[in-house]
């Protein structure tokens, strides 16, 4: 063989590779999308329930559609942001599509599993399988469906696993190990800031960090729970189990979060001309970010008096303490880049301040109730899904639709009709804030029958959720038809 | 409370949007001199940092004293057990006086719930957990009369919302 065909097979090659990436992405956002969008019709079917006017539901079928909005919201979160960060990090380090198709796959099977159980099974103990409920139905569903809802959640988290195993050798080859990635070897070493070193690649080390805890400890419960489940007689601490799960799940969104912040990082500094580069408060804050996601859900459990006084004290702190870095670096840091721009707003762009503006303006009614004296009147509320949808609808799922946007348009900026993310914070904001008055007003959450003075915020919250589905389909739909011809190289 | 805690809620969340509203009306014409920009930045950034530590120091001292948790509501509290199946509360005694300390040990015979009481206006003044293998023991002393209502606030299943008992709240003599 010639060099000339040599380099020519390496060229082409290598084109075949950034071709296979940028497919793979671009399937993980259009089933993220159709998932999104589906998932948003079961929310808003479950306020127009409890808001009793539009829909009737009984209760069991109620609790069903529950346990998959949630499941199917968190699962496609996990997924969307995961294919955020890869893309972005696969510009940095070279990571396999082989892993990245394979954890697709598992997903499916995952998928079709969890909704096996719930719409076949008629599982319905709620995503976050609170133990020992799984195995206590009163015969509302079967052990059966039970198991298959917690394997098929265990091969999800496998599915995650294996790309994070690829993303921690991918890094740890090119820059060391996950703490040079995470970058403290600038932070605290003697090692100068080095400027060039990618904020997503910080992130991704964060976020490996963190998430496979996070996934390792649910893999634990979720083990535990299928044993329980096939032998009554294996029957852990409730108390355990609740850490255990809390900690899972409040560590599973979070990283959701911070890996689709990746856009943020990546794509703005395109529109605003400006770098966006690692800094000592920077890497400071990503430090700070890693131990404060795994250490902050005993605010989950505040009332369990059964905990030590210091362990609720240390949730209340360390719930505060964790709204720091995003109040004061990444979205200040945003707002430093947006302010005298000259930025064009398009769908792109408005998506992703929209996203900085979800997480940071979210982190405000998460800290209160974070505080014992608040969460004793407001636990268990539908503050809470308040405090969370303000994370994932207005902060999460705007940056990983502006990073579709802006991949769909190849870059282009103007490209893209801003309008319906109008529409869509508008939904947003009210049913956000139906959530949140409705927990001022002690209303539970997860109740399928809301009595009657409460049902008008249930059809509030069903409407403006309709608003958030149709703002989602307007912003997506140019998406997804553009997303074949995306050319944008998602390889380095 | 609870309107409180709105309040205030908002007024941070308008804080943080007035933030947002400002950076992006200013965000057309462009200042090429962005070393200036950020350097300017950083001096707000600071004192930015600095009140949100002061709020967070002040605001963790002022609501962990004293401890809500164990803060006693009186020396020798009445004892009533709660306890909590699917889908039903067993309360020992379902009355109460206005100003007598009461204590609440609240179990399950299978799975969590939630004991929250809510006042004759709807809203909860306390609420604790029902664990499996624990008791929670939850300090509460009423403060008006009427109808108090215990709802379950952690999902429990098929009759989740249903599960609601009435303690009857009358005046001290």
């Amino acid at each position: 063989m010639s060099i000339t065909e040599a380099t020519s097979n390496s060229v082409e090659d290598s084109n075949t590779h950034t071709k296979n990436h940028l497919n793979l992405v671009k399937l993980y956002l259009a089933i993220g999308i159709l998932v999104y969008a589906l998932m948003m019709i079961a929310g808003v079917a479950l306020r127009a329930a409890q808001g009793a006017s539009y829909l009737d539901m009984n209760p069991q079928l109620f609790y069903q559609i529950m346990t998959l909005h949630g499941a199917g919201m968190v699962g496609v979160t996990g997924l969307a942001g995961l294919a955020v960060n890869w893309y972005f990090l696969s510009r940095h380090v070279l990571l396999s599509t082989k892993i990245f198709l394979s954890a697709l796959l598992l997903s499916l099977i995952a998928v079709a599993m969890i909704i096996g159980s719930i719409l076949i099974g008629k599982f319905a103990a709620g995503w976050t399988f609170l133990y020992p409920l799984p195995a206590k139905s009163l015969g509302i569903w079967s052990i059966a469906s039970a198991v298959t809802f917690a394997a098929g959640l265990l091969v999800l988290g496998v599915a995650f696993l294996l790309v994070y195993l690829d993303m921690a050798i991918a890094i740890s080859k090119k820059y060391g190990n996950l703490t040079r990635g995470l970058g403290l070897h600038m932070l605290f070493g003697r090692a100068p800031v080095d400027t060039s070193h990618p904020t997503t690649v910080v992130a991704s080390s964060m976020v490996i960090i963190v998430n496979v805890a996070g996934i390792a400890v649910g893999a634990v419960v979720l083990i535990m729970t299928i044993a329980n489940l096939i032998s009554p007689a294996i029957a852990p601490d409730a108390l355990l189990m609740k850490h255990l799960i809390y900690f899972f799940g409040h560590v599973f969104i979070n990283a959701s979060i911070y890996s689709a912040i990746t856009a943020v990082y990546e794509i703005l500094p395109k529109y605003t001309r400006r770098p966006w580069t690692v800094s000592k408060p920077f890497l400071a804050a990503w430090f700070a970010a890693t131990f404060m996601v795994m250490a902050v859900y005993p605010h989950h459990l505040l009332m369990d008096f059964a905990m030590p006084p210091w362990a609720a004290i240390a949730g209340q702190i360390i719930s505060y303490t964790s709204g720091i870095p995003v109040l004061v670096v990444t979205a200040f840091g945003g707002l430093t880049l947006v302010y005298r721009s000259g930025i064009r707003w398009d769908a792109c762009s408005s998506l992703l301040v929209l996203g900085l503006f979800g997480w940071a303006a979210g982190v405000v009614p998460a800290v209160i109730d974070g505080m014992i004296r608040v969460n004793m009147v407001m636990h268990n509320t539908l503050w809470v899904p308040g405090h969370f949808h303000f994370y994932l609808i207005l902060g999460m799922l705007p940056m990983v639709l502006g990073f579709a946007a802006y991949l769909t348009t190849n870059g282009e900026q103007g490209k893209s009709n801003k309008i319906p993310v109008y529409i869509y914070a508008a939904g947003g904001i009210t049913l956000c804030m139906s959530f949140l008055v409705s927990g001022s007003l002690s209303i539970p959450r997860r109740f399928a029958v809301h009595q009657e003075s409460w049902q008008w915020l249930g059809n509030v919250g069903a409407i403006a959720g309709t608003t958030v589905l149709v703002g989602t389909l307007l912003i997506a739909l140019p998406i997804l038809f553009r997303l074949p011809g995306a050319t944008l190289s998602a390889a380095r | 409370m609870q309107t409180t805690v709105l309040s205030i809620s908002l007024l941070g969340m308008l804080l943080v949007t007035a933030a947002f509203v400002f950076a992006i009306r200013n965000s057309k014409q462009r200042n090429d001199d962005y070393g200036a920009v950020s350097a300017k930045a950083y001096g707000i950034r600071r004192w930015w940092m600095i009140t949100v530590c002061a709020v967070g120091i002040v605001a963790t001292v002022a609501t962990l004293t004293p401890f809500p948790l164990t803060a006693s509501t009186g020396d020798n509290p009445r004892i009533i057990k709660a306890v909590s199946g699917q889908w039903y509360w067993q309360l020992e005694d379902t009355t109460a006086t206005v100003g007598e300390p009461i204590q609440y040990h609240v179990s399950t015979v299978d799975v969590n719930h939630g004991f929250a009481i809510y006042n004759p206006n709807d809203r909860i003044i306390a609420q604790t957990q029902a664990m499996p293998g624990y008791i929670n023991k939850l300090n509460v002393t009423f403060t008006e009369p009427g109808k108090h209502l215990v709802r379950c606030l952690e999902y429990c299943g098929l009759a989740h919302h249903s599960m609601i008992v009435e303690i009857q709240v009358s005046e001290a003599n």
